[in-house]
């Protein structure tokens, strides 16, 4: 199967940088409704290196239960952000985001979203897409949260937000 | 306790050939030209031609909006959809005047959560055309805070939402039966949950995860030996197994067309024809008046009380060529039959020791579902390689996410048949899910459960269909 990448099952079975940390500016629980997958997420920022997009992220810690595409999901977002600023985390975001949301048409920019280029093949099956954003939506709201602009470089991450795809 | 009646059969493999050859959709391939292994009519069933045709020939000779009108279309079409309507309450033992179309069964649960609702609120409408209005019968259907709506664990959303948005309301208590370990409810304490303030009672006739079938009566007689009405979501057993309202003996029974063959957009409510009477209107506008002035209405008697807005003629004509074409099949062998599969992937999953089942072991305790977990292996991710083989299951909590909190599980894997599926399809399956272990490295020396102690259960609790 084109899906279960062996980096995939990798980062499935042991997710980088998983488990809940202090300290951390905000915390989010986001549901995938269709399935129950739940991701909690905290995200600590550095203010360091400046305000809002300058910022850098110092920690992102997560506590994901689901499917084997949204706990590697969680994991390389984890991955690739943490050490980084808001800034290029958004940036790696909208990258992950266009390849996922390009029904297979993107094969995704392995310099710009790094291991994330596993998910490719999670393109062709809408119904997994929304797994593989779950963590990416909730790191976006955990942003917003802390105070960050993200509606320039984020414009349809209230699609996946925590209650936007009722089902059952 | 439902019996498969004495000498039905499943159907034989030619039988099923020429079941299978009325189904059009069944005739597709997906994933790359694999057939289509359809284990997912639990969530809507396809439509045999019959059906098909049905609808077609309405909207090419008959289109019309009925119960409107005096030209000829609309004549025709409102005979026809009256027809519909008797053929559909004469296949759960009832009289038309009792069934009530609504959109699906959620809007039928809906509306009697609703008559409870506005009965509380004032809402107009109860107690139409019936002589001698009985206010004892419209009154009990007020809610008042203090009094009790009891539902049960395993209820698909469908069946618990509104009643939790009911006693949000009116100040009503939700409360529950819980669920036993093997998916059973758990009636222990059916007596002490059922008190004198319990107003409605509502629960599912076969559990759409567990396939669990309850038993009705008891709790109905005991219901109503509180004083309290009785809803019983059918969504499940209407399709597979014959279904009988006076046998069963409660007030109201929803199901809908979709899950029995029938088009999509149609359900039904049917309600003892008193309480339906005494109950207040839900959706208002056109066809559902008696009279209307600007200040105020009075209301049609029941089944167009309820039913506002240009009716769904073609999908209750679908509707009734549905109930036409099960009748045909016989329901006593639709039931042998799909008892048949059951047993068989029940056989089937039980040789796997990394497989659990959830809900009740035997076939002959369960509808036609059967939901099932591979411990380390998210159900999300099995559907995936199932559907790759072209076999397609649902995966997911089933719009029954209490019910899994209950069983400790975050989503199980299920697969429900019809009349149309095959014991080919069930090894389909077994062979597709044989590929899980592999592709998620699962160590199955590791597995916690011993294959042959669930083996000898089964051995104790032997399976005769």
């Amino acid at each position: 199967m084109d899906l279960y990448r062996e980096l995939i099952l990798e980062h499935s079975k042991r997710p980088h940088r998983v488990g809940l940390r202090e300290p951390f500016a905000a915390e989010v629980h986001h549901v995938n409704p269709t399935c129950g997958d739940e991701v909690t997420l905290r995200l600590d920022l550095d203010a360091s290196t400046g305000e809002g997009e300058h910022a850098t992220i110092r920690d992102l810690s997560y506590d994901a239960l689901g499917c084997s595409i949204s706990v590697a999901s969680a994991s390389v977002l984890a991955a690739e952000v943490t050490g980084h600023s808001v800034r290029e985390a958004l940036d790696t975001y909208a990258a992950m985001h266009a390849m996922l949301t390009s029904k297979g048409q993107d094969p995704g920019d392995e310099d710009a979203i790094g291991d994330g280029v596993a998910f490719a093949g999670v393109a062709k099956y809408p119904a997994r897409v929304k797994c593989a954003l779950l963590g990416w939506s909730a790191f976006t709201d955990a942003l917003a949260r802390s105070g960050i602009d993200i509606s320039e470089t984020s414009p349809s991450t209230s699609r996946f937000s925590t209650h936007a795809t009722p089902k059952g | 306790m439902v019996a498969v009646v004495a000498g039905a059969e499943p159907f034989s493999g030619s039988e099923s050939t020429a079941i299978r050859a009325d189904f059009p959709i069944l005739g597709r391939t997906v994933r790359d030209g694999k057939p289509l292994v359809y284990l997912d009519s639990g969530a809507t069933s396809h439509k045999p031609w019959v059906v098909l045709e049905a609808e077609r020939e309405f909207y090419e000779k008959h289109n019309s909006a009925v119960h409107r009108g005096a030209h000829q279309l609309s004549e025709e079409g409102t005979e026809l959809y009256e027809s519909a309507r008797a053929t559909i309450a004469a296949f759960i033992g009832a009289t038309a005047d009792e069934v009530v179309f609504t959109k699906n069964a959620t809007e039928g649960l809906n509306l009697v959560a609703y008559a409870f609702s506005n009965a509380s609120h004032g809402g107009g409408g109860a107690r139409g055309r019936m002589p001698q209005p009985d206010d004892e019968m419209a009154a009990r259907f007020v809610l008042a805070p203090g009094d009790e709506v009891l539902v049960t664990e395993m209820e698909h959303h469908a069946n618990l939402v509104p009643w939790q948005e009911l006693c949000r309301r009116t100040g009503a208590t939700l409360r529950w039966i819980p669920l036993t370990p093997d998916g059973r409810l758990d009636l222990t304490d059916l007596d002490d949950l059922l008190t004198d303030r319990t107003k409605v009672v509502a629960f599912t006739h076969v559990s759409n995860v567990l396939g669990t079938i309850n038993p009705v009566r008891e709790i109905t007689e005991k219901a109503h030996a509180a004083g309290a009405l009785v809803v019983l979501d059918a969504c499940q057993s209407v399709p597979h197994l014959s279904v009988d309202v006076t046998e069963l003996g409660v007030d109201f029974l929803a199901f809908s067309g979709h899950k029995l063959f029938g088009p999509l957009g149609i359900g039904v409510l049917w309600g003892r024809p008193e309480l339906l009477d005494a109950m207040p209107t839900f959706l208002t506008g056109g066809s559902m008046i008696e009279t209307v002035t600007m200040e105020g209405s009075t209301y049609a008697p029941v089944p167009q009380k309820f039913e506002a807005g240009v009716p769904m003629a073609a999908q209750a004509i679908g509707f009734a060529a549905a109930v036409d074409y099960l009748t045909e099949l016989g329901m006593d062998r639709v039931l042998a039959h799909e008892q048949f599969l059951t047993a068989a992937l029940l056989d089937g999953l039980a040789a796997r020791p990394w497989v659990r089942v959830v809900g009740p072991p035997t076939a002959a305790e369960r509808g036609a579902t059967v939901a099932f977990v591979v411990d380390g292996v998210h159900a999300h991710d099995v559907g995936q390689v199932l559907d790759d083989q072209g076999v397609a299951v649902r995966v997911g909590h089933h719009c029954a996410w209490p019910l899994h909190r209950a069983l400790g599980v975050a989503a199980t894997t299920r697969a429900s048949f019809a009349a149309y599926n095959t014991v080919g399809e069930v090894d389909a399956l077994l062979g597709a899910l044989d590929l899980v272990p592999a592709i998620f490295g699962l160590d199955l020396d590791s597995v916690p459960r011993a294959a042959s102690d669930r083996q000898q259960q089964r051995d104790r609790e032997q399976v005769t269909v």
